[in-house]
């Protein structure tokens, strides 16, 4: 796929890649095998029926795809650009397997891609239709992939939707937290727009749990049901000496800076980031990406990764990874800091990194990074960004007596993404932990569904609850 | 559910660069409780968010009361909004309200505009029981605020300035000395001011024992828990001012590193005002040429 040069695209925030013309996308979607068994399918989440809008792509009709694609999906623009096809869609291909590199095998997202971005190109993108009002309103809290999709599902069923945001600007982690060149701001935008049209009403400056309780929502406002998308919004830090130092961030802050208040826009954006010349970037997934290439384009002279096992285990995206390199991130693999030291004004001036090696794997199936005891060496930096994950948001729950949450802090959530509050549905990162886009919205158009259900009955809220709870998952 | 614009209502200049603004918000007015605190900014866009703490609601009125001090761009330009102008970006209650209940007797320092998320919190204190004993402090006679209405609360007023031009010449750790070494002694203290105030405070109260809280105002971006911006060490623990405070204990805050990470992004905050400034005397200047008859540039 064309992209910027690396060394072009360091000094601009525009998008990497440029994606696929026609010819080209004809092309890659003539790779595609239409192997009977499509273990495409099997390997995307929300389960688009891939070789039949590969198929539509190939013989150039290009409509058709999309509305393949729509099936299923509600933001392919946005799936195509940041989803991990690699460990999905793309895995499983035949194409790949044969030539031994998944990477090697039908490139499923940049098709997808491709279609979405050439359905909005041509002005083709149709605002879904909407059934009669039914009258019946429902809250969703959080504007992110979850709730967006869910808002979307449940507005089509013709009940009223008012969608509950804390920023002042709607798209939840696709707008604070994806940088705009690896997703341009103005794609979220326009499928805030489509709800808009769509009449769902939406509410900025909003924090649920503080202007206004998640039960008072119910009681006092009488929505008929929510759906609670607030996302893993926490950052977790290291728990080193020096944390707290002046010049140490957590991505969520160095990102949202940049991202959500522009402030890479110098001279224009108010809100001021933090610019280092020698920076560390503490992780190894694609919001460590994120930051380290942000960092190289707010003008740091070298950007350092540092990972605590190898590249093997990086949860990134390889296009991502593959971009960082391209673009001068250094990797330091099997390291991770053990105190951030600084100077008498308590600004951070170096630290310091203890080496790892690989044991036997863990829980999550990695080899676990071992500590080799001695190993301690010092590194220069004048900048450190953290990003070694985020934990479940604890406002909502924290607020709402009744929301049972999992001993991580994870939202208690059914299958059908019914919490242990009726009426109460819940669904993304704060019931997965961290995890990405395409899961949200898949838990999104779940929980949409179950609340269609839920209104489509008109029995008391409770007894329709319960009801709802034992319906077979029908995703 | 009134979510209509939040519109000001209402603005008076207290002091040179001191303003207290009431701004239309009915559900944050029904939400708050003393201690709490919103997060605006001035321009959808471009603008920062800043974290201002709420000096008082009136659920009649829909209102909420903000007094702040123009000490950047953002408190520069929110200075210039006037009734009837909206803010485009308001939200909260944010932040743990003061804990409240009957602890006896109660002090209650303020510095500066630190008397402004004082004032709620002595409300609060006195409903609920407790005798009040109040310490207002500031640079100068001219920037002593509130204080008639804190008399009407308060069973005891010490209003001191740092040069003698109002009440006793000192600085707020002085009177407070001298309330903390009565018998009996006080059973709680609040403070609110610039961070080295109640640093002073906090050392202050230490030796005789008496629990000490006090409001802190950090960077912010979000104002939920999301950005970790606002993180300070209180005792060995790290703490999220947004979402864990915005009180602590006192005696346990480390002051220092909080004043150093106030100082985290200086060169571009003083960048901002220059800023600010020069699109003033722009607007200045605009303003005074339209204002002159014959000098209308050419429409």
């Amino acid at each position: 796929m064309p992209e910027q040069p690396a060394a072009i695209r360091v000094h601009n925030m525009s998008e990497v890649t440029h994606g696929y013309s026609e010819a080209q996308a004809r092309l890659e979607a003539m790779r595609c095998l239409q192997c009977r068994k499509a273990p495409c399918v099997g390997g995307c989440p929300v389960r688009i029926r891939i070789p039949e809008f590969i198929q539509a792509v190939a013989d150039g009709e290009f409509a058709r795809a999309a509305t393949i694609i729509k099936e299923s999906s509600l933001l392919p623009a946005v799936c195509g650009r940041v989803c991990p096809q690699e460990t999905q869609c793309q895995e499983p291909c035949t194409v790949g397997r044969a030539l031994k590199d998944p990477e090697k095998g039908v490139s499923i997202g940049r098709l997808e891609r491709f279609v979405a971005d050439w359905e909005r190109g041509c002005g083709k993108v149709e605002t879904p239709a909407v059934k009669p009002g039914t009258g019946k309103r429902v809250a969703v809290v959080g504007s992110g992939p979850a709730g967006l999709v869910c808002a979307a599902d449940v507005r089509r069923e013709g009940h009223d939707v008012t969608v509950f945001e804390a920023f002042h600007k709607f798209g939840g982690v696709m707008m604070y937290g994806i940088p705009e060149f690896r997703l341009p701001k103005a794609i979220v935008g326009e499928e805030v727009d489509t709800l808009r049209r769509m009449g769902v009403e939406l509410t900025p400056n909003f924090v649920v749990g503080r202007t206004r309780k998640l039960t008072d929502l119910l009681e006092k406002d009488a929505f008929d049901a929510v759906f609670v998308g607030v996302g893993a919004g926490l950052p977790r830090f290291l728990g080193v000496p020096g944390e707290n130092l002046v010049g140490v961030f957590s991505a969520n802050e160095y990102l949202t800076r940049s991202n959500l208040m522009r402030a890479f826009e110098r001279g224009k954006a108010l809100t001021p980031i933090f610019l280092s010349k020698r920076t560390a970037v503490i992780g190894g997934g694609n919001v460590a990406m994120d930051a380290a290439r942000t960092a190289l384009r707010l003008g740091s002279d070298e950007v350092h990764l540092i990972y605590r096992r190898t590249e093997k285990e990086m949860p990134a995206r390889i296009e991502e990874i593959a971009h960082a390199r391209e673009e001068g991130v250094v990797f330091h693999f099997l390291r991770n800091p053990t105190r951030f030291i600084g100077d008498a004004e308590g600004r951070v001036r170096r630290m310091e990194l203890l080496k790892y090696e690989l044991g036997p794997p863990d829980d999550s199936g990695r080899r676990r990074p071992v500590a080799i005891p001695g190993t301690e060496y010092i590194m220069d930096v004048d900048g450190v960004i953290v990003a070694i994950g985020n934990s479940p948001n604890p406002l909502v729950p924290r607020t709402t007596p009744g929301l049972e949450t999992t001993r991580w802090g994870t939202v208690v959530a059914a299958d059908d993404g019914l919490t242990t509050l009726p009426r109460v549905y819940s669904g993304g990162d704060i019931v997965l932990g961290a995890a990405t886009v395409i899961l949200a919205m898949g838990q999104g158009r779940t929980a949409a569904a179950a609340i269609n259900r839920l209104l489509a009955g008109g029995a008391p809220a409770r007894e329709a609850a319960e009801k709802v709870e034992s319906i077979p998952d029908q995703g | 559910m009134d979510c209509s614009p939040h519109t000001v209502l209402y603005k008076k200049q207290l002091s040179e660069d001191v303003f207290l603004m009431r701004i239309r918000a009915p559900l944050i007015a029904g939400e708050r409780r003393p201690g709490q605190f919103i997060i605006l900014s001035v321009d959808e866009e471009y603008g920062e968010r800043i974290p201002l703490t709420i000096a008082d609601a009136d659920t009649a009125e829909g209102s909420i009361t903000l007094v702040f001090q123009r000490v950047g761009y953002s408190t520069l330009a929110l200075a210039d909004f006037n009734p009837g102008d909206t803010l485009p970006v308001l939200v909260g209650p944010l932040g743990r309200p003061t804990h409240l209940e009957n602890f006896g007797t109660a002090v209650c320092v303020g510095g500066g505009i630190g008397v402004a998320p004082l004032y709620p919190i002595i409300q609060g204190l006195k409903e609920v029981g407790n005798r009040v004993i109040a310490i207002l402090g500031a640079r100068s006679k001219d920037l002593v605020i509130l204080e008639d209405r804190i008399r009407e609360l308060a069973d005891e007023v010490v209003v001191c300035t740092d040069d003698g031009s109002y009440g006793r010449k000192a600085l707020v750790t002085g009177p407070l000395k001298d309330v903390c070494e009565r018998t009996p002694k006080p059973d709680v203290v609040v403070a609110i001011g610039p961070p080295i105030m109640m640093k002073f405070c906090a050392e202050t109260t230490r030796p005789h024992g008496i629990h000490t809280l006090v409001s802190l105002n950090t960077i912010m971006v979000d104002g939920t828990g999301m950005c970790g911006g606002c993180r300070i060490t209180v005792g060995d623990e790290t703490r999220f001012v947004c979402v864990d405070g915005p009180e602590f204990d006192g005696h346990k805050v480390d002051f220092d590193e909080l004043m150093s990470r106030l100082r985290s992004f200086q060169d571009q905050e003083a960048e901002e005002i220059q800023r600010w400034q020069r699109e003033h005397a722009c607007r200045m200047q605009q303003a005074l040429e339209a204002a002159t008859p014959g000098k209308e540039s050419p429409a």
